[in-house]
């Protein structure tokens, strides 16, 4: 099985299934490099919405993934994350640090535009955009 | 259901989805015990992170769970043992940061931190990490 990977303008978009296994995160965290590496992209969105476990390992990965993409000069939002797996994390003192979360995805994706615009040096030019 | 109601469950853990299955048996059990979602998610994360590293430095074990109704109290113990090589300093095994490999050693203290209680009996061959989490219901 292999998780899709969609593109959304210049944005990866891939959803985690729930119960994925080391291999298939691992196999997806390369996948999104290559497909960064094709492609003219300038954001990813991680969707983690149906995970209800995030142990150490998979939130090393998903840092991992972030910090991958950032380094091929892409800006990462993780988007959908339970609460519980949020308490879960802080409690066991493995906080998501240095990656960028939003509640849903479409503020994930208003979150991957400002970033982008701030990068890049641009203002944010349509104040009044979907992220409101 | 009645005072004594007892639960139990093994997995044998020989490959990652068996980490899975054994973190989903855990919540399953402690849902039938009528424990919370965030102590579900506590306990599923807990044998998760202990189960991988059966898996990956024990070489596989399995994992027992053990879901256990008296009176007011509901207690679940998870039993995680593997047959590998054994973690040489214990004590240090359970502080934060550190680790053998690959950032694996926030296992054991942050499952510890989830759980009540974790104990770890470990020599050459042996390994076993023993875990609970206690909860009283009043109503």
């Amino acid at each position: 099985m292999r998780i899709p990977i969609l593109r959304l303008g210049n944005i990866l978009l891939t959803s985690l299934p729930p119960d994925i296994t080391d291999e298939h995160a691992e196999r997806l965290q390369s996948d999104i490099l290559e497909r960064l590496d094709q492609t003219a992209v300038v954001g990813v969105i991680l969707d983690i919405t149906a995970l209800d476990v995030v142990d150490s390992y998979m939130a090393r990965i998903l840092a991992e993934t972030a910090q991958m993409t950032r380094l091929m000069g892409s800006e990462v939002v993780i988007t959908g994350m339970n609460p519980l797996v949020a308490v879960t994390l802080i409690e066991m003192g493995r906080e998501l640090t240095g990656v960028t979360t939003a509640l849903t995805l479409e503020q994930g994706v208003a979150s991957l535009k400002h970033q982008i615009a701030a990068r890049d040096g641009d203002p944010p030019e349509d104040p009044v955009d979907e992220c409101g | 259901m009645s005072a004594g109601d007892d639960r139990r469950d093994v997995v044998a853990i020989e490959a990652s989805e068996d980490i899975i299955r054994a973190r989903r048996s855990g919540r399953d059990i402690a849902r039938s015990l009528d424990f919370s979602l965030a102590d579900q998610t506590r306990l599923a994360t807990a044998i998760s992170e202990i189960a991988r590293n059966a898996l990956h430095y024990g070489g596989g074990g399995r994992c027992e769970i053990l879901g256990h109704r008296a009176g007011v109290q509901r207690e679940i113990t998870i039993i995680i043992s593997d047959a590998g090589p054994g973690i040489p300093d214990v004590a240090q095994a359970m502080i934060p940061g550190f680790s053998t490999g690959h950032s694996l050693g926030m296992g054991i203290p942050g499952a510890r931190k989830l759980m009540d209680r974790l104990d770890i009996e470990s020599r050459v061959g042996r390994t076993m990490v023993v875990m609970t989490m206690v909860r009283r219901f009043t109503t």
